[in-house]
């Protein structure tokens, strides 16, 4: 596609991606809290099974970046398309329905739910029932019920959490819950999912299983991946487009090995090289 | 036993226990009111305690599942209860009576569940505290509207005024409701059975409603909004659909108690009563609902027991509900409850064990 070649996040759409269109993209996106500009000029595209990511020092504004694309904040400036389509005025609700589905930096379970009815409700507009059904339990509603049980005990199979499906979520230990929210994210069942700071308090054999299982979800469902993370030995090994983020502005896309050797992150994370530190 | 009714799901447990503790006590106590051997004033609340357990049952819905605080309940009870009343009356003696009640019960939900529609769509936008202010002002809007409402009824049809009997412009025909001297001549035509039936019907809808895919999704929305929003589900539909259902609920329950008298004012149905249920509510378990059933039960019989008590009963009955609800939080209450329960269970064992041992030696 012509576009694509313009879009000045093109090095990071990955080869099998190429003649295609993104499945997200931003334009020029921006937004002001008050006088403050908390992101400002981002333009990015994530190819349909590319597995993106967007780091940056703290503060950077990477989660008000997840935000603007579900829409949970309206941006100030730019465009949003989603497979091509725009998300300007469509509620957080709606732009879920259209395939974005995200998971919190801050654990944000139905914790005193089941499992998976956490499932369930990810399932929620993928199987219908009719109110009629809901009130009396009868008019076809064994039927749906059989249905969202078999695909929410399918989905936590895949991330080997069958067995738990019954335990209330608040109570189930930490990784588990990280398991469980991209679990019923996927359950929505999206284009691209939005991983805030997955490996965030996790160890590295977690890690190691978590790495493994990002891979799994593209590979299995063949969407795309964007994730937030400061776990780098994470982001450079799966990551096939990186986009640094500092003060709310690009300051660098391209590959992992891009990436590393770029200056000007490396300066946005370790900071200025003084004139007196050469001869130190 | 004791296991296999902890091993069932939750939607089973919920109506085993409810709808059986509903029919226990009317195999109970409809052969003593039929016998006679009820105190007046005991079978007088029967009907009362019915309605006042359906409202406690629906505000649940919406307090303790949906997670939003109304303090407008008794709003709802009011709008079923004259709406209720004004049908019974205009159908007329010719109808049979149980006609009259369940028409004049559904008259009353479908008038209070508009009045949800109405006050939820601006309501349900906002928060917390303001909700409750917003519920209550609610409340007291319509107990003001009906204090000034006249409704008569003659062949012509209905006759609505707002200031006085006689711009009714009716020149034959019955005047149901008389503005601050409320509805007069309804018949009384509530029963206990009714008010079995009702609060069977009541568990039925809602235990059904929260084990679904809509109980779901209202769940997830007291749970964790932004969450719920994140996985596609749009937060106004469902908060107004428990609104609305608790809305409904609430106006068949005053329909009912209205027709257990032959007149009812609307003071009845104030703030007092409004708290009065979430008490019930809140004593009884958020999201449960056979402890909202025991403690409406018994908290409205309190005040009656405690009559010999004079004019210290209220006292009593509000030192009385500070303990209970002390008792229920306290850790030693728990301690206590779990006692109990091993205090069972052992006895449970021990008999299986027994069995088992008597089978043995056999």
């Amino acid at each position: 596609m012509s576009k694509m070649v313009e879009m000045p996040s093109r090095s990071i759409v990955p080869e099998r991606d190429v003649d295609k269109t993104p499945i997200l993209e931003a334009h020029h996106l921006g937004i002001d809290f008050g006088g403050l500009t908390a992101v400002d000029d981002l333009t990015l595209a994530v190819g349909r099974t590319e597995i993106g990511g967007l780091i940056g020092p703290n503060g950077a504004g990477k989660t008000t970046v997840f935000n603007l694309l579900t829409n949970v904040y309206a941006p100030t400036r730019g465009t949003i398309l989603l497979d091509g389509k725009t998300t300007a005025g469509k509620t957080t609700a709606q732009v879920n329905r259209m395939g974005i589905a995200r998971t919190f930096q801050n654990i944000r379970l139905f914790s005193d739910m089941s499992v998976i009815d956490n499932v369930k409700v990810g399932l929620h507009n993928q199987i219908k029932e009719s109110l009629v059904s809901n009130f009396t339990h009868s008019f076809g509603f064994k039927k749906a019920e059989k249905k969202f049980t078999e695909r929410a005990l399918e989905l936590l199979d895949f991330f080997k959490m069958a067995d738990m499906a019954n335990e209330e979520a608040g109570s189930l230990p930490y990784g588990a819950q990280r398991r469980l929210e991209i679990v019923r994210a996927l359950a929505t069942n999206p284009g691209i999912i939005l991983l805030d700071e997955p490996a965030a308090g996790m160890n590295p054999s977690e890690t190691a299983e978590l790495m493994n299982n990002i891979r799994r979800i593209r590979d299995t469902f063949n969407i795309a991946i964007l994730l937030i993370e400061h776990d780098m030995n994470l982001v450079m090994n799966i990551c096939e487009g990186i986009c640094v983020l500092d003060h709310g502005k690009v300051i660098a896309k391209g590959t992992p090995d891009e990436i590393k050797s770029n200056p000007k992150v490396i300066e946005a994370y370790l900071g200025k090289k003084r004139e007196g530190d050469n001869n130190a | 036993m004791l296991k296999k009714f902890k091993n069932l799901s939750d939607y089973a447990r919920t109506s085993v226990s409810t709808y059986g503790i509903v029919l226990l006590a009317f195999a109970v106590i409809f052969p003593l009111q039929q016998a006679g051997m009820l105190s007046y004033s005991l079978s007088g609340m029967l009907v009362p305690i019915c309605a006042y357990i359906v409202m406690a049952i629906s505000l649940n819905l919406t307090v303790g599942v949906l997670g939003e605080l109304s303090l407008g309940h008794a709003g709802f009870m009011s709008v079923g209860a004259f709406s209720g009343a004004v049908a019974a009356v205009s159908l007329g003696n010719g109808v049979p009576d149980v006609v009259r009640l369940i028409i004049g019960i559904v008259i009353g939900g479908i008038l209070a569940g508009i009045a949800g529609l109405l006050i939820g769509i601006p309501v349900l936008r906002l928060k917390g505290d303001y909700l409750a202010i917003v519920t209550l002002a609610f409340g007291e809007i319509i107990k003001n509207i009906v204090n000034c409402l006249y409704i008569g009824v003659d062949k012509k049809g209905l006759h609505f005024s707002m200031t006085d009997v006689a711009s009714l412009n009716m020149t034959d025909g019955t005047v149901i409701l008389k503005g601050p001297q409320g509805a007069v001549g309804i018949p009384k035509i509530a029963s206990f059975v009714a008010g079995i039936v009702l609060i069977l019907v009541t568990l039925f809808i809602v235990i059904n409603l929260v084990h679904s895919r809509t109980g779901r999704a209202i769940k997830a929305i007291r749970n964790n909004q932004i969450a719920a929003e994140s996985v596609g589900i749009g937060v106004t539909k469902y908060k107004l659909t428990a609104f609305i259902t608790s809305a409904a609920l609430a106006g068949m329950a005053g329909a009912m108690y209205a027709m257990n008298y032959s007149s009812i004012v609307a003071k009845k149905f104030d703030f007092n009563t409004s708290i009065l249920i979430l008490v019930f509510v809140v004593l009884g378990g958020m999201g449960k609902f056979f402890g909202t059933i025991i403690a409406t039960t018994v908290l409205y019989m309190l005040p009656e027991i405690f009559r010999e008590f004079g004019e210290y009963r209220m006292l009593i009955y509000a030192v009385v509900l500070v303990i209970v609800m002390l008792a229920k939080n306290s850790s030693g209450a728990k301690v206590l409850k779990d006692k109990i329960a091993d205090f069972v269970k052992n006895i449970f064992a021990k008999r299986k064990k027994e069995k088992a041992g008597g089978a043995g030696n056999e």
